[in-house]
């Protein structure tokens, strides 16, 4: 059977750069996700986005949904592809404040780069998992002929009662 | 030597650690042949088991050849000897040990205070496994240091690959404990809840013991197609209700006796309670996912039995024990006593009855034990049991 047991970035390490990666950005949409519950006024004031504090808070409500998956999960890469998704749901709301005339603009600007980088970080972590998974979570092996009894099942049966 | 070395939650090294030697009178060090990961290894790589330290050495399923030998133990062992080392250690002389109830040996636990504090009474001491049970270094490694080392051992012939041996250390017997505390009866209907490595030792144990029907509980095609090689009727969870399939096998009755292979870590997009208890988990508020128990106590016949082999670790939630006391169910558990069954089950591999091999899906050098946990973990590969091997260097996949 051909081997399908993925190779991490680490030989004889069972945590790859990637796992470590995606459980930094775990703790990071955790910390982010609190922070945007908790004021979500002075970071929408911050960043230069004015009246959007309730988008804002249900946003802070997905990033610590999404950085609990990631830290409870085996397999953190749809959860990261989630987190993905996220960002460019924020880029599209901080964008918004380009168009405000609040002074703030070299803020908004800043956000949206912040913002940009991390998608990419984000992009690079789950690309890197998914290619250590080789594109498989799981083989179907037969082992149908693996009854571990050298005499057949019949014989077995029973075998050490009439012992 | 190299060992493979716990540093936290998912996060297992193979590392260079300093060489084990005889530090009590009745110790003895083993030269690794084989070794092999157990699925309680995984609590520990899951980090669901409290008291681990980073730095512990893995390991509760080793074999190897006798390289030195204490002053105490040279009666009992020789050098060159060739040995299976029982996850349990024992003295074998105190009241448990006599008895035969190896897996609570009263003087084997170095840390036997913490034990008495957490459990009220200490269990015997460990080998790779939590410092609530000794803390002892683990036999993924070089090379094992065996405490009471003349009593916890299992001799074995020359002659026979170790494949068919190593799982005298701790899954055949565990699978036949689990089996044999059920008092099978020739009439029995026998449910097994998991088709890991125990599962498949339950039975096929349950199948020699004399059941009428065997019943395996998987969702994975290929552990479930390992279990019908051994004599099993299989259910798929994921494909069918658990409890109306054994009501329908049973005339409506329920099985009499009820097997959880499994343990505290029951899959957790399984069910709707198991997804409970894995938020529970998630927030520190239970340690264990008891869906399989709570299952059998619902589906077990009256009267019947309830065998435990699958590992637990802490609190558990919901678990109706009412039905548990009003049916009337015996619960029988514990870590296996290993040297209760060894010579029994030796004979067993000598005289071809049973090769525990069958269950062996992959071969690693040491080495490449950090991914195979992982590997094993996820049941990627088709992984149901990896063998180790120190100082190898090919692999060999089923």
């Amino acid at each position: 059977m051909h081997s399908l047991v993925p190779q991490t970035a680490l030989r004889g390490r069972s945590q790859s750069a990637n796992d470590k990666l995606a459980k930094s950005l775990g703790y990071f949409s955790i910390a982010l996700g609190v922070t945007e519950l908790v004021a979500p006024r002075a970071l929408s004031n911050a960043i230069g986005v004015k009246g959007l504090e309730p988008i804002i808070r249900t946003y802070g409500g997905r990033e610590i949904a999404t950085g609990v998956a990631i830290l409870a999960s085996h397999n953190p890469e749809p959860w990261i592809w989630a987190r993905v998704a996220g960002d460019l749901a924020d880029i599209a709301t901080v964008a918004t404040g380009l168009k405000q005339s609040n002074g703030k603009a070299n803020n908004t600007v800043a956000a949206l780069a912040a913002l940009a980088g991390v998608t990419v970080v984000d992009m690079v972590c789950a690309s890197g998992l998914n290619a250590e998974k080789g594109g498989r979570r799981t083989a179907v092996a037969d082992y149908s002929n693996r009854s571990g009894f050298p005499q057949g099942v019949q014989a077995a049966r029973g075998a050490a009662r009439k012992a | 030597m190299k060992a493979l070395v716990w540093h936290g939650t998912s996060d297992i090294r193979c590392e260079s650690v300093p060489d084990p030697r005889i530090e009590n009178d009745r110790d003895a060090i083993i030269k690794v042949t084989s070794c092999a990961i157990c699925g309680s290894d995984l609590h520990l790589f899951d980090h669901f088991m409290p008291g681990m330290k980073s730095g512990d050495v893995m390991g509760h399923e080793t074999m190897g050849e006798v390289v030195e030998v204490g002053s105490a133990a040279k009666g009992s062992l020789k050098i060159g000897d060739r040995v299976v080392i029982p996850f349990t250690i024992i003295c074998g002389e105190c009241e448990q040990c006599k008895r035969g109830n190896f897996s609570v040996c009263e003087r084997s636990n170095r840390n036997k205070d913490l034990a008495d504090k957490v459990f009220g009474h200490t269990t015997a001491g460990l080998f790779g496994y939590t410092h609530l049970t000794g803390g002892y270094p683990g036999g993924q490694a070089e090379y094992l240091r065996v405490p009471f080392a003349d009593a916890t051992h299992i001799k074995v012939p020359d002659g026979i690959p170790d494949e068919k041996l190593l799982f005298l250390s701790d899954i055949f017997p565990t699978g036949w404990q689990a089996a044999a505390q059920c008092e099978i009866q020739p009439t029995d209907t026998v449910a097994i809840w998991g088709c890991g490595p125990v599962g498949q030792m339950t039975i096929r144990s349950a199948v020699l013991l004399g059941a009428r029907q065997v019943i395996a509980i998987d969702r994975l095609p290929e552990r479930l197609s390992m279990a019908k090689a051994g004599g099993a009727i299989t259910i798929n969870f994921e494909e069918e209700s658990v409890v109306e399939r054994l009501n329908e096998l049973t005339g409506g009755k329920g099985p009499e006796k009820c097997i959880d292979a499994v343990g505290l870590e029951a899959h957790a997009t399984g069910s709707i309670d198991s997804m409970y208890d894995r938020a529970k988990q998630a927030m520190m508020l239970e340690t264990d996912r008891p869906h399989v128990l709570r299952e059998m106590i619902y589906v077990c016949r009256p009267a019947g039995v309830l065998s435990i082999p699958g590992v637990y670790g802490g609190l558990l939630d919901k678990l109706p024990v009412g039905a548990l006391m009003n049916k009337g169910l015996t619960v029988r558990t514990g870590q296996t006593h290993v040297n209760r069954w060894t010579d029994d089950l030796l004979n067993r591999v000598v005289e071809n009855q049973i090769d525990p091999s069958f269950v062996i899906t992959h071969t690693e050098p040491l080495e490449r034990g950090p991914e195979m946990y992982k590997t094993f973990r996820d049941k990627q590969d088709g992984c149901i049991k990896v063998v180790l091997k120190p100082g190898a260097n090919g692999a060999n996949h089923a």
